[in-house]
């Protein structure tokens, strides 16, 4: 972390101006932890910059002091590629949510996930599109009624972690709108990851799909229907840290501890630099009513970062090429002298 | 040895090469072209290949062609018809006997004409034997059988020798045009340096064909072309792509800023993607994205950090780009879109050319969102235009649209290499960290352009995006005044451009019966026809318009003192439409044609002929 980190606070990146979400929507909480996080991260508060899409999440840098973007629907995470691999001194972080990044965005979301271009993906998933009014979303639960599926959706819905993992990502994590303690942690992690981070925040629409998270993060069942993952730590989770995860027939099972001679040592312990994606895959996919729903960062694997590669190609042809300007490259091959009469 | 021919001087030639895809017919054409510009001729070359990669062969579809046009005098098309014609075999014939002038020498590969390929290219009849060929100089060459000789103790696979045989075609130019066989030599050692035995087998089959038409006493007559008249100084030969490539980087090395190229492979623009990609050491860098959407977006992502940036498209892909191009309108940053333009609609004909796009470049987005939109009119004036784009988007913090098309891009030309240093200044809106007052919708007051604070630059920090932003502050508004004030001056910024690009300039009289307006890649048939006519003493005039929005100061005046107006367009109207919208007041007849080719100087003589005896 630079020096700098010590002189600049939350402070730093308040904006004038009423910011415009509904009361009690969850986007709030989400920008007060990034305005927690950002002084942490060792990077002057020049060198960083927002880009969004468009959705009410996608509003995020309009309420954020740093450079900002507010581009097209479904096009942050081309518009970011540009900005990180012009630029790789920059701090770059998109916010998107389920519609933006899962629907009109999908190709590019993949894409830079493949590339593993150095930019932090928040993603504000509430499965619902709220801009426009309540529609279902590509990541809507099967058979839900919204204004667009009044008998129910009939589209199974995607899982984010689960194409991150598929397009061969390096980071995957996913924190709650509802514990900012964890999404500081979660989010001070995305930052220092080289390469792609996707960080899925489970986030509630108060207007269109309010509660939907109810069953992960109501205060009475959250222990029981979270677990917390910590690279190294065993995967431990209930109201007295009672449960946790084994791996039998390389698939997860939730057990208590005490119960059937399971002690805390049987427990499987988290390996998010796993280069495999199996058990990543399983702990992304893991859902109620069987299992807890996996948070925190699920994945976190070493891979040559894009911009860090072309780069290197820069800096090599530069070292090796004869020609150094473009009236030598426009004398190079071919050219004739020419004496008309 | 045959006794020596005659030789005839010539002002101009127009040489066709055609055959399969694989037969090398576009190597022997570049060969033929870099061998004229060494010897100081004139030159102008096209390309005509099938969008086939391999078409089965022998077949119509799998024709690949090739049209160099040199001279003594200046030349300004590849020509409409071939005073030379190559065909390596009958679907190659077939192709082109309608693009051939009469008495015109047509050289065959006599080894190909069989009736399983008679069949395959379509003729019920040995074309050699149903009269067809009357009046021309056919030279039936067993190329395929002494290229196979020639090559039989050099070790090369069949295959491998097969492919030489494109330079036994060329060694027999080389006698017809009376030019030294070296030069040939030179080339090919230089094309494939790294095989000295393919530069062994090729050196000796065009040494074998030279040889060959040389005893073979079936040339009566050969050529020469003398060095240009007009033309003085270092040349080189150049595509349109790649003298829109090396333009672009022109302009950054001046501008001092490096590109970024957001594209997607697309026919006929991904060769300026290919070429720039190979610049890294000139500070390009190339990005090629999932998409044309993508492209674009991650060029408009560059530009906010500060970059030169730019996208490179075809028709269809301007379409993908719309959305993308009006985010640049509204957050008023530079970007440079090179659109290359082929057949539509949809796919439509991807390696022809058609101006199928400037209602598309000028209009093809919602809302009011104007762009700075110019055309190039010739191979190498691609250089020219594409340095324009990029110092107009810098300059005026705006998109601005090249046009060029596929005729442009493949075609290639004599190009008088230019020096950076001669070329004009770039001055970008950049400035400086802590910048007092600075706001995002804070503008030059020239030219309207917004100041460009870039990420990394200290006490800047703002926000943009494609909501409507409040004049000077840029903070999102939907207030009803602030909007109009808004488009007013996006479009007041464009306009002002006016002031910043040339005269439009007439070419012949300033008033006379008929005047010739096109615009673009046109500019070479309707150049040559009217100054033909001109020769005549014809009243006949040319404007080629190279800025389209804005249309240069003086327009009105150009299209005044004219007692008929004529617009040739290779589309259905597109230009003239435009014309009548900025000015209603002036009648203007048409000249359209969507082939997929562009005008031939004939019928463009021909129409204006007629529009001149109907004044």
């Amino acid at each position: 972390m630079s020096e700098n980190s010590v002189s600049i606070t939350a402070a730093d990146f308040k904006v004038d101006g009423s910011v415009k979400w509904c009361a009690g929507c969850g986007s709030f909480s989400v920008l007060a932890t990034i305005k927690n996080t950002l002084p942490l991260i060792g990077v002057k508060k020049e060198n960083i910059v927002f880009v969004s899409g468009i959705g009410c999440s996608s509003r995020f840098p309009y309420y954020l002091n740093t450079y900002g973007f507010h581009s097209l629907h479904g096009r942050a995470t081309a518009i970011a590629s540009g900005v990180k691999v012009a630029n790789p001194d920059l701090s770059v972080w998109v916010v998107t949510g389920d519609g933006d990044s899962m629907a009109i965005g999908g190709n590019h979301f993949i894409h830079i996930v493949r590339r593993n271009i150095d930019v932090n993906i928040l993603l504000f998933n509430n499965k619902i599109y709220g801009l426009t009014k309540g529609q279902y979303s590509p990541t809507t639960p099967i058979g839900s009624v919204t204004k667009t599926s009044p008998d129910g959706t009939i589209e199974s819905p995607f899982s984010p972690g689960e194409l991150v993992m598929g397009a061969q990502g390096t980071f995957f994590a996913r924190v709650v709108d509802t514990d900012p303690k964890m999404m500081k942690e979660v989010f001070v992690e995305a930052a220092n990851h080289k390469g792609t981070a996707v960080v899925e925040a489970l986030q509630n629409c108060v207007i269109f799909a309010n509660q939907i998270h109810n069953e992960i993060t109501g205060p009475d069942v959250k222990h029981d229907h979270q677990i917390y993952l910590k690279h190294g730590e065993p995967m431990i989770f209930g109201k007295n840290r009672e449960k946790g995860l084994i791996l039998k027939s390389n698939k997860f099972e939730v057990v208590t501890i005490g119960e059937n001679g399971i002690t805390e040592a049987d427990i499987a312990v988290h390996d998010a630099h796993d280069p495999m994606h199996s058990n990543h895959h399983m702990l992304a996919r893991m859902g109620l009513p069987e299992f807890p729903v996996a948070l925190g960062v699920i994945r976190a694997i070493k891979q040559p970062v894009y911009e860090t590669m072309l780069y290197e190609q820069v800096a090599m042809k530069k070292a090796s090429a004869k020609i150094k300007s473009v009236d030598e490259l426009m004398r190079s091959g071919n050219t004739f002298m020419i004496n008309g009469e | 040895m045959g006794k020596k021919p005659n030789i005839v001087e010539l002002e101009e030639v127009v040489v066709k090469f055609a055959g399969d895809s694989g037969d090398g017919m576009q190597l022997t054409g570049s060969q033929f072209s870099d061998t004229s510009a060494f010897i100081g001729n004139d030159l102008s070359t096209f390309p005509d290949y099938p969008s086939e990669i391999r078409a089965p062969q022998g077949t119509i579809a799998g024709v690949s062609g090739f049209q160099v046009h040199i001279g003594h005098k200046n030349v300004s098309t590849p020509g409409d018809l071939a005073d030379v014609l190559i065909a390596m075999n009958p679907a190659a014939l077939r192709t082109n006997m309608k693009w051939v002038k009469p008495e015109a020498t047509i050289i065959i590969d006599i080894d190909n004409f069989d009736d399983k390929n008679f069949k395959k290219a379509g003729y019920a009849d040995d074309p050699l034997n149903d009269g067809s060929l009357e009046g021309f100089n056919v030279i039936q060459a067993p190329i395929t059988e002494l290229t196979r000789a020639t090559t039989s103790e050099l070790g090369l696979d069949s295959k491998t020798a097969d492919k030489t045989k494109n330079q036994f075609v060329a060694g027999i130019l080389f006698f017809l045009f009376n030019r030294d066989i070296s030069i040939g030599e030179k080339f090919l050692k230089d094309k494939f340096k790294s095989k000295p035995e393919l530069v062994k087998a090729n050196i000796a089959v065009l040494q074998a064909g030279f040889n060959y038409a040389e005893t073979i006493e079936a040339f009566s007559t050969t050529f020469l072309v003398n060095p240009s008249k007009n033309k003085k100084g270092l040349f080189r030969n150049i595509s349109g792509n790649q003298a829109t490539a090396w333009g672009l980087l022109a302009a950054s090395e001046k501008a001092d800023i490096g590109i970024f190229l957001g594209s997607y492979p697309i026919t006929p623009a991904t060769e300026i993607l290919q070429e720039l990609a190979k610049m890294k050491h000139l500070n390009a860098l190339t990005f090629q994205a999932e998409d044309e959407i993508a492209g674009i977006c991650s060029a408009i992502g560059a530009s906010f950090t500060g970059r030169l940036a730019v996208t490179t498209t075809s028709g269809p892909g301007l379409a993908l780009k719309g959305e993308a191009i009006g985010l640049a309108v509204i957050t008023e940053l530079p970007l440079v879109i090179v659109n290359v333009q082929r057949g539509g609609p949809s796919t439509g004909l991807p390696t022809k050319t058609e101006q199928s796009d400037l209602m598309q470049a000028l209009y093809g987005r919602n809302g009011e969102s104007p762009c700075i939109v110019i055309a190039a009119s010739s191979p190498a004036n691609c250089f020219d235009y594409a340095y324009k784009a990029a110092k107009l988007a810098l300059e005026h913090m705006s998109p601005v649209i090249l046009l060029t098309d596929g005729y442009l891009a493949n075609g290639s030309e004599l190009w008088h290499i230019p020096e950076v240093k001669n070329m004009e200044e770039i001055h970008t809106n950049k400035v400086e960290d802590n910048h007092a007052d600075y706001y995002p919708y804070v503008r030059n007051e020239e030219t309207l352009a917004r100041l460009w604070a870039v990420p990394g630059q200290e006490g800047m920090r703002h926000r943009v995006g494609g909501l409507e932003k409040a004049d000077i502050t840029g903070e999102v508004s939907h207030d009803p005044m602030n909007h109009q004030v808004m488009v007013n001056k996006r479009q007041a910024k464009v306009d002002r451009v006016v002031n910043y690009i040339p005269e439009q300039e007439i070419i012949g009289e300033k008033e006379a019966d008929l005047l010739v307006i096109g615009w673009g890649g046109t500019f070479g048939a309707l150049f040559t026809a009217v100054t033909e006519l001109q020769d005549e003493g014809l009243s006949i005039s040319l404007a080629q318009f190279n800025y389209i929005n804005p249309l240069p100061k003086n327009t009105e005046e150009v299209l005044k003192n004219f007692k008929t107006r004529v617009v040739c367009e290779l589309n259905m109207g597109q230009f003239v439409n435009y014309l009548r919208s900025k000015f209603p007041n002036y009648d203007y007849k048409q000249y359209n044609k969507v082939q997929g080719l562009p005008f031939m100087i004939s019928e463009l003589k021909l129409k204006f002929r007629e529009l001149l005896e109907n004044k």
